[in-house]
C-alpha cells in the first residue's frame, strides 16, 4: 500500500490544523475563566477583551495556550477532549445506560438499517419494473433522475409529524425518511447496471433461445452487481444522514441526531462533538462493510474490480 | 376506504396508465414530446389520485392537505417564500456554495504539484464526502450565529469535498501522450495546466459541481433547523410543521424542488458551454 503515506500525511495536517485552531477559537474563553481564577490576563476585563481577536489575544497571553486545551465547556473541544468523551461514554458505560453512545448508535442505526432494507428492496423492484415495460420507464425514470437534484430530506420533519398523528412513533417514521432515501440512488443505480449487457452480449442469448427471464437471471442481474454495490455505497449513507437528520427537530430522545441537540441545547459542546464523530465512524464502518462485501462478490463472481 | 373513492381512484390510475401505456407503444414514443409528455401526465396521475383520497376518504386535510390546498397556499404566499427563498437559497447555499467551490479549486491547485498530496487527498476526500457532515450544523450554529453566515460554512465545508476530490480525480485524468506533447511545444507548468488539464478535468470537475447543488440546499435547510432567522425555508418549516400547517410545509418543498432543479439545469446548462467538446455533449 504505498497510500498509506499520504493518507497519514493529509489526516495529520487536518489535526494539526485542528490543534492550532484550538487555541484562538477557545482564548476568550480561557481568560475570562483564568481572571476568575485569580491569574494575569493582559487586557483585564472581558469588555477591553472583546475588541481583540482569538489570535491577537493569544499573543498578548502565551502563558494562557495550555490552559485552552483543558476548558469545560470549549468553543473548540480539542482532539484528546473529543477521543476522551467518546471513550467514556462508548468503553466506559454500560450499553444500556442512556448516557451511552451504543446506545444511542444502535437507536440510529438500527431505523437506519430496516429504513435500507426497505429502500433498497422496492428500489431494486422498480428498477426491474423500469428495465421490463417501456411505460414504466418512460413514465417513473424522469422522476427518479430529477429526485436526485431535489433536497427531499427536507421532508423529514413532515414525515415525523404526519405519521405521528396516525400514532405511529418511534423507529419507524425515521425507517421511512432512510427509505425513500436510499431508494431513488438504488433505482437508478440498478437500472443502468440492468442495462449495462451490451447489444452482442443481449444478442448472444437471443441466439441461445433464451427467456427474458432467463436473460434476467444469467445476464442482466449478475451484469448489474457492481452498479447495485455503488448505488448501496451511496444509499446507505444517505439513509444513515436521513435517521439522523429525522431526529433533529422533532425532539427525540435517544438516538446520534438527539445527542448533538442535547449537547447543543446544554451548551456541552463535547456531547455533541462526540455523537459526531460517533455517527462518521459508523458512516465509515457501513461503507467499509459494502466495500469488502463488493470486493469479495466480485472476486467471486469473476468481475474483480480494475 | 370507502367504495366510491377505491373505485375512482383505480379509474383515474387506470385512464393514467392507459394513456401512458399506448404513448409508450406508439410510434412516436421516442419524440421529445412524447418523452416530457409522459412523465407529466403520470405526475398529474398522482396528484389527482392523492387529491381524491384525501377528498373522498375521511384523511383529515390538515395531517395530509391535498395538491389543490398546497398550491393555493404557494400562490397565497408568494412574498413570504420569496424572502425565505432569498435567505436560505441565494444567501446560504449559494454563498456556502461559491465559497466551498473557491476553497476545493484553491487546495486542488495547491497540491496538484505532489504526486504525494494528490494520493492522500483522493481517498480522505472520498473517505469525508460519504460522511453526515450536516451534523456539524450546530456548532457552526453556535461559532457564527444563527443569520445566514452559519449556513453558508455549513454549505462550504459540504460541498468542498465532493468537488475538490472530482477536481483532483479530474486532473490527473490527461494521458501521459498528452502531457508529452505539450512537453514538445515547451509549455510550462501553468500553461498545460490552463490549456491541457484543466479543460480536461472539466467532465469531473462538473461532475462534483452537479453533485454538490443538492448537497448545498440540504445543508442550507437542515441547518435551518438549529436555529435562524425568523426567515428561511428550514425556520418555515421547522415552525410550520410544529403548528401543523402542513400545506406551507408543502409549499416550501415545491419551492426547495424548483430551486434545486433549476440549480442543477443552471449547471448543466454552463457544462454544456464548457465542455462542448465532450463526446457526452454531442447531439
Amino acid at each position: 500500500m504505498k497510500s498509506v503515506l499520504p493518507i497519514l500525511t493529509i489526516v495529520g495536517a487536518i489535526l494539526l490544523i485542528w490543534v492550532v485552531a484550538v487555541i484562538p477559537m477557545n482564548m476568550h474563553l480561557t481568560a475570562d475563566q483564568a481572571q476568575r481564577d485569580g491569574l494575569v490576563v493582559a487586557p483585564a476585563t472581558p469588555a477591553e477583551r472583546q475588541a481583540f481577536s482569538g489570535l491577537g489575544l493569544s499573543f498578548a497571553n502565551p502563558d494562557l495556550i495550555p490552559l485552552t486545551y483543558n476548558l469545560d465547556r470549549p468553543r473548540l473541544p480539542s482532539p484528546h477532549q473529543v477521543a476522551g468523551e467518546m471513550w467514556d461514554t462508548i468503553a466506559l458505560r454500560n450499553v444500556t445506560s442512556r448516557q451511552s453512545l451504543v446506545y444511542h448508535g444502535w437507536v440510529t442505526l438500527s431505523a437506519t438499517l430496516v429504513g435500507f432494507v426497505i429502500g433498497t428492496t422496492l428500489g431494486i423492484l422498480l428498477a426491474i419494473g423500469i428495465v421490463h415495460n417501456r411505460a414504466m420507464d418512460m413514465s417513473v425514470m424522469p422522476w427518479a433522475i430529477a429526485s436526485q437534484t431535489i433536497p427531499i430530506l427536507a421532508l423529514a420533519p413532515m414525515i415525523i409529524v404526519m405519521m405521528g398523528q396516525f400514532g405511529i412513533q418511534g423507529l419507524l417514521p425515521k425507517a421511512v425518511i432512510s427509505a425513500y432515501l436510499s431508494f431513488f440512488p438504488v433505482v437508478v443505480g440498478m437500472v443502468k447496471g440492468l442495462r449495462s449487457p451490451d447489444a452482442m452480449q443481449m444478442d448472444l442469448l437471443r441466439t441461445y433461445y433464451a427467456s427474458s427471464s432467463q436473460g434476467f437471471w444469467k445476464l442482466r442481474l449478475p451484469a448489474s452487481v457492481p452498479y447495485l454495490f455503488a448505488s448501496f455505497k451511496i444509499g446507505i449513507s444517505a439513509a444513515l444522514v436521513g435517521a439522523i437528520v429525522a431526529e433533529l427537530p422533532t425532539g427525540a430522545r435517544a438516538g446520534f441526531g438527539a445527542r448533538m441537540l442535547v449537547g447543543d441545547q446544554y451548551g456541552n459542546p463535547l456531547v455533541t462533538w462526540a455523537a459526531l464523530f460517533a455517527a462518521a465512524i459508523t458512516a465509515a464502518a457501513l461503507v467499509a462493510i459494502f466495500t469488502a462485501m463488493e470486493k469479495l462478490t466480485l472476486r467471486r463472481m469473476g468481475m474483480a474490480a480494475a | 376506504m370507502t367504495g366510491p373513492a377505491l373505485i375512482s381512484v383505480l379509474a383515474v390510475w387506470a385512464v393514467g396508465w392507459f394513456i401512458n401505456a399506448r404513448l409508450a407503444a406508439s410510434r412516436v414514443a421516442d419524440t421529445r414530446l412524447v418523452r416530457l409528455l409522459v412523465p407529466v401526465i403520470f405526475g398529474l396521475t398522482l396528484l389527482l389520485i392523492w387529491e381524491l383520497l384525501v377528498r373522498m376518504t375521511g384523511v383529515s386535510p390538515i395531517v395530509l392537505p391535498p395538491p389543490s390546498m398546497i398550491a393555493d397556499r404557494f400562490a397565497n404566499s408568494l412574498p413570504i417564500l420569496w424572502a425565505d427563498f432569498q435567505q436560505t437559497i441565494i444567501k446560504g447555499a449559494m454563498t456556502g456554495y461559491v465559497i466551498g467551490m473557491i476553497c476545493a479549486f484553491a487546495v486542488a491547485i495547491l497540491a496538484d504539484r505532489s504526486d504525494f498530496l494528490t494520493r492522500g487527498i483522493l481517498p480522505v476526500g472520498g473517505f469525508m464526502a460519504a460522511l453526515p457532515i450536516v451534523g456539524i450544523a450546530p456548532i457552526f450554529v453556535r461559532w457564527l450565529g444563527s443569520d445566514w453566515q452559519s449556513k453558508a460554512a455549513v454549505v462550504a465545508v459540504m460541498v468542498f469535498f465532493p468537488i475538490l476530490v472530482n477536481i483532483v480525480a479530474g486532473l490527473r485524468d490527461t494521458s501521459a501522450m498528452q502531457r508529452d506533447l505539450m512537453r514538445t511545444y515547451g509549455a510550462g507548468y501553468w500553461q498545460t495546466l490552463f490549456k491541457l488539464r484543466l479543460p480536461a478535468a472539466m467532465p469531473f470537475i462538473f461532475n462534483g459541481l452537479k453533485i454538490a447543488t443538492t448537497l448545498a440546499l440540504i445543508g442550507a435547510i437542515v441547518a435551518e433547523f438549529f436555529g435562524s432567522p425568523t426567515v428561511g425555508m428550514g425556520f418555515r418549516i421547522s415552525t410550520s410543521v410544529g403548528r401543523l400547517a402542513l400545506d406551507m410545509v408543502w409549499a416550501e418543498i415545491v419551492v426547495a424542488a424548483i430551486a434545486g432543479s433549476a440549480l442543477y439545469g443552471a449547471v448543466v446548462w454552463v457544462e454544456g458551454r464548457v465542455t462542448f467538446w465532450h463526446p457526452s455533449q454531442r447531439k
